[in-house]
């Protein structure tokens, strides 16, 4: 028998707000230096991740390899600056490797790489392709009585994947309790509202008409955030899913809730305006 | 060759708990013994191929050995970005596996005809790709993909095909299996097509033509050095396959020998027009109109006679 996973060190919600600050900040200056695109993206799930790997995941960066760590798998993986900023801040990679992000031979591509990255636990890009992924690792953990869990990160556009339903009337057939999704819920894809794109709503509906479990929450509240992943699963026997209303490019008010954000780099000068703002928070 | 990949299988699974089996609703009558008796190594995903492909592969790196089942279309085509950048990207150890690999379901229609899965397949980096000639050789096939880490993709017929091999052959992946030794011309065939490239050599040998005989289960990684000797060792090199002529076998065998300096045998490929169908017809029949029953490839072989490809065939 491997060793029970170690229960994360406990966070202060101070503590949560400092690193969230500084996953803005590396995705800020990443995406500005190599003049890439999803920069609001990674704002809108910076408290999201802050939670995820300050509170509740059981990690150990020192032993990547770990066979029984929890499992987070960021499916919107547009949003890898941030992906490799948290697992970086995580203790998996030095900080100083964050400046290969999207730099000609470096390894940290801009839909974020398992290979040579220590931390990222799969490859995506393609989205769709986390959820059943994450759900064949649940079911393996349930199948081998093992206490890690499955934490999948999801964008609100990403629900229009079909690849994800398939996956969603999966897990709750063979109960995977072990199985979270996180969406992030900032109500933009990638070319307009989705509301006007193709609607959601009712969400929550849809997801327990699948027999999942559903807990709403303010993505950017650290309380509610907290709450919601303390108390998982939310029922024996119920896959979770949280759906995290949140605001595209939180953090730096000019870029909050625009599509404009979701494709244009700051400049230099936007740069220290954003960093100005996210510094102040 | 879905019954002898089964045996196989079950076998595995008997002694290594790590081999699972993952299917799309599909495998009435041939994987109910497996379910059965391995239940906790067993899935069935539904009729959804895209989170069969993704479930195989959160399984795999998470330590297991899993194959996926389907008819062919279905378990390649449907979930192919999957396959690309789950499978294969992360080096996933999971097999791919397909039954009715060519005109095997002739008559269920044009959607379960599988005449180009191998070229896609092989496109594909770190995927290895067999399609296994006899269920001598899909027995070996399905052991051998299993002692190899890694992504693969194998390719079955359906049921009832000959026994070509006397008695098991070595088996290597990568490596074709030489079945007669013969210098005028070398017959390269992969799948069901082994038994009637078996056939021909036969009648070749018959009227006094001294014929090599391989046995390509391995697609991909290409056994070259097999293919490089039968172009320079033979005077005519003729691939054979339940394929479309465009990427797989025969392509494969052509993008090898187009390499070469001059002076090299010439290549014939002979598989399926790439084309739909067009008539209704169950395998065999469809075969002929392909010119793939042993008449059809005879007049093929003989008409590079005629064509002087060849002086002596």
């Amino acid at each position: 028998m491997s060793a029970a996973p170690a229960a994360p060190r406990p966070a202060t919600d101070d503590e949560l707000r400092a690193l969230a600050r500084k996953l803005r900040a590396h995705s800020l200056r990443m995406i500005s230096q190599a003049k890439t695109s999803h920069v609001a993206s990674c704002l809108s799930v910076a408290d999201i991740l802050a939670v995820l790997y300050g509170h509740i995941l059981r990690l150990d960066p020192r032993h990547p390899e770990w066979s029984d760590q929890d499992r987070l798998i960021m499916s919107k993986d547009h949003a890898a600056a941030i992906s490799y900023a948290a697992v970086a801040e995580a203790g998996f990679m030095p900080i100083k490797r964050l400046g290969e992000y999207a730099r000609n031979g470096g390894q940290l591509y801009g839909h974020a790489t398992h290979f040579g990255v220590p931390g990222v636990e799969m490859s995506s890009g393609s989205l769709g392709h986390g959820l059943p992924v994450g759900t064949g690792m649940a079911l393996t953990a349930k199948r081998g009585r093992k206490g890690w869990r499955v934490f999948v990160v999801m964008s609100d556009g990403e629900c229009d994947e079909g690849s994800n339903w398939e996956a969603i009337l999966f897990a709750a057939h063979h109960r995977l309790d072990n199985l979270t999704i996180v969406i992030d819920y900032n109500k933009i894809q990638s070319l307009d509202r989705v509301e006007r794109t193709l609607g959601l709503e009712p969400l929550t509906d849809k997801f327990r008409a699948f027999g999942w479990n559903v807990r709403e929450v303010d993505g950017h509240e650290f309380s509610d955030l907290r709450d919601a992943l303390e108390r998982l699963p939310m029922e024996a026997g119920k896959p979770n899913a949280i759906i995290a209303h949140t605001v595209k490019g939180k953090g730096v008010s000019w870029m909050e809730d625009k599509v404009l954000w979701h494709y244009r780099p700051p400049n230099e000068e936007e740069l220290a305006k954003a960093l100005a703002e996210v510094e102040a928070s | 060759m879905r019954t002898a990949f089964i045996e196989a299988l079950n076998e595995l699974a008997a002694t290594d708990d790590r081999v699972c089996l993952v299917v799309g609703d599909l495998g009435y009558s041939v994987i109910e013994d497996f379910a059965q008796k391995y239940p906790d190594q067993f899935v069935n995903a539904g009729v959804a191929e895209q989170n069969m492909i993704g479930l195989a592969v959160g399984m795999a790196l998470s330590g297991k050995i899993v194959f996926t089942y389907s008819i062919a279309n279905f378990g390649t085509l449907r979930c192919l970005e999957q396959i690309r950048n789950d499978v294969c990207y992360h080096r996933a150890n999971v097999k791919v596996v397909a039954v009715g690999g060519g005109l095997a379901y002739g008559n269920l229609g044009v959607t379960h005809h599988a005449s180009e899965d191998v070229a896609i397949m092989r496109a594909l980096p770190n995927m290895v790709v067999v399609a296994p000639g006899d269920p001598i050789e899909a027995r070996l096939a399905t052991k051998a993909v299993v002692a190899r880490d890694g992504p693969a993709y194998l390719r079955l017929g359906k049921a009832g095909e000959r026994v070509v091999h006397a008695q098991a052959p070595g088996f290597e992946l990568g490596r074709a299996i030489t079945m007669r030794e013969g210098d005028d011309i070398a017959l390269i065939a992969s799948g069901s097509m082994l038994a009637t490239a078996d056939e021909i050599a036969g009648q070749l040998v018959a009227k006094g033509l001294s014929v090599r005989l391989l046995s390509m289960h391995t697609v991909k990684p290409l056994d070259r050095e097999a293919v490089i000797r039968a172009a320079t060792e033979t005077r005519i090199v003729v691939t054979l396959e339940e394929h479309s002529v465009e990427g797989g076998l025969g392509g494969a065998v052509a993008e090898v020998i187009a390499e070469l300096p001059p002076g090299h045998a010439p290549l014939k490929r002979i598989g399926l027009r790439p084309e739909f169908n067009s008539v209704v017809g169950d395998q065999n029949y469809l075969k002929a109109l392909h010119g793939l029953d042993a008449d059809g490839v005879m007049q093929t072989i003989q008409a590079l006679e005629m064509a002087g490809a060849a002086k002596d065939v």
